[in-house]
């Protein structure tokens, strides 16, 4: 019988299974590597309404939508959070708050489980106050260990989520005692991507191989000695990868994200993307968006693609890898991701990853070195001063 | 430990089971993550939603599967939750 149990997005490939709602780009947290757009603070004013938001769920079920990523910024600012939630829940979604824990409290936490929450995912920026505070930009490491506590406490399935780079690496093995003290389900130890504000900050963040492969071998060392307790997952930057990964499990297969004002979107990023109109749920329906907007057909598939994915045997297992990665390291949204050792451009990986470990040999990794004294890009944290500092560039 | 007809089974409170139009089968939901289930499996996990025995999930789907042979049907049955309890799906107790 096992072989007829399948996960669904290898055979659904026409139904976007996962909708990622993107509830506001506030945060109370400052991290460099933020998936949102540099310019969040432009969509401010525009954010859909309880109402709206409660029509994009909707129409959203009706494609076939079953996993609901209710995400940021931060969810948490979003005063109809809870409201939001409880019509997921009648709707049938299956709802994972993605979420730092800043604005929770012990009473909003039971709000949110008696409205029907299904996961919470919560991110750790580091395994003690001192790095966790310092790459959050924010007083936050407290808080966020009451509040896994609280979430076991109301019986939530807890992921926790430590985004790593350079400059936290070291702590991978503290971050794994930690999700065991706080009774974590699964980890997830994913390296930053580098889109956007991590792109910017890449200096600063890139970890070199060798931090990466001491990394792994304390996750599987971890993972022997405690097998079947709690799910480790460990995600390294695509950088250090040969062949790039199906970018969202295939552009516009599975996963679709509404933005805080309502532009619908296969992946966060895709906004980056030149020439290519956003579809909006309030100029346009859902429907039409994935099936038929010049934007989710564009690179659905593989005819889109020049050589030399076009010719190569791989091209439908990793469908050219990320149209976000290749435009913002090539300039041309159509290239194969330099990620790929057969990409004409994968030099540009080549050079990131040398010049990574000469700021390794440089022997400033760590937190807690002068940032202003050191020879690189200090960390530009992500707040509306450096979204204009960097709008302008 | 040792599975038999007198087994108690439910699901387990970490998934959540749910017909879906969309893919036209049962489904088993978990964080970030889902599992379709062919026809048989939808129906055995359907009638594990409340704490029962596997016996009394095997005579409910007798009934409700009359033309299924009965040996078939039973070591099915055991079969599937064998491998349902090894995925972590159900709680089970003698």
């Amino acid at each position: 019988m096992a072989d007829s149990i399948t996960i669904a997005s290898d055979q659904q490939q026409s139904i976007p299974l996962w909708l990622l709602a993107e509830l506001s780009y506030s945060c109370p947290l400052q991290c460099s590597y933020c998936s949102n757009p540099i310019n969040y603070p432009q969509t401010r004013a525009a954010e859909l309404s309880t109402e709206e938001w409660k029509a994009v769920f909707k129409d959203a079920r009706k494609l076939g939508a079953v996993q609901l990523g209710l995400s940021g910024g931060e969810p948490l600012v979003r005063p109809d959070l809870e409201e939001l939630i409880a019509e997921a829940r009648s709707l049938g979604f299956y709802s994972n708050l993605i979420t730092s824990a800043i604005g929770a409290d012990a009473a909003r936490l039971a709000a949110i489980h008696e409205a029907g929450l299904d996961h919470i995912q919560i991110s750790f920026q580091g395994s003690n106050q001192d790095v966790n505070d310092h790459f959050a930009g924010t007083k936050s490491f407290h808080h966020k260990v009451l509040m896994a506590n609280e979430a076991k406490k109301l019986g939530f399935p807890m992921v926790l989520n430590f985004v790593l780079h350079r400059q936290n690496i070291h702590q991978i093995g503290d971050m794994l005692k930690l999700a065991e003290e706080l009774k974590a389900d699964f980890v997830e130890l994913a390296n930053s991507q580098y889109y956007g504000w991590a792109l910017k900050n890449i200096d600063a963040l890139l970890p070199s191989r060798q931090q990466l492969l001491d990394a792994e071998a304390i996750t599987n060392d971890f993972r022997k000695r405690h097998r079947g307790n709690m799910d480790v997952i460990f995600v390294v930057p695509d950088y250090y990868e040969n062949r790039p990964k199906a970018c969202c499990n295939g552009w516009a297969t599975t996963f679709l994200t509404v933005t805080p004002n309502g532009n619908v979107q296969p992946c966060q990023s895709a906004q980056e993307l030149p020439g290519l109109e956003l579809p909006n749920v309030r100029e346009q329906s859902l429907e039409w968006a994935w099936r038929e907007s010049p934007l989710f057909n564009a690179f659905r598939g593989t005819d889109w693609m020049p050589e030399p994915c076009r010719s190569c045997p791989e091209k439908e297992q990793d469908l050219g890898g990320c149209r976000c990665q290749a435009y913002l390291l090539t300039g041309d949204a159509f290239a194969t991701d330099p990620v790929c050792d057969l990409s004409p451009k994968h030099s540009i990986i080549e050079n990131a990853v040398a010049k990574a470990q000469n700021i390794a040999d440089l022997n400033i990794d760590g937190f807690g070195y002068d940032i202003d004294s050191a020879p690189v890009q200090p960390l530009l944290f992500r707040n509306p001063k450096n979204a204009k500092l960097l709008s302008k560039k | 430990m040792a599975i038999s007809e007198n087994t108690w089974v439910v699901l387990s409170g970490q998934f959540r089971f749910q017909w879906e139009e969309a893919q036209q089968c049962y489904v088993l939901l978990y964080p970030e993550g889902m599992v379709q289930l062919n026809p048989s499996a939808g129906e055995i996990l359907s009638r594990c939603q409340q704490q029962t025995t596997i016996a009394d999930v095997i005579s409910d789907l007798q009934n409700s599967f009359a033309e299924a042979d009965s040996k078939t049907l039973a070591a099915d049955v055991m079969e599937f939750i064998h491998e349902a309890n090894d995925q972590g799906w159900l709680d089970l107790k003698n």
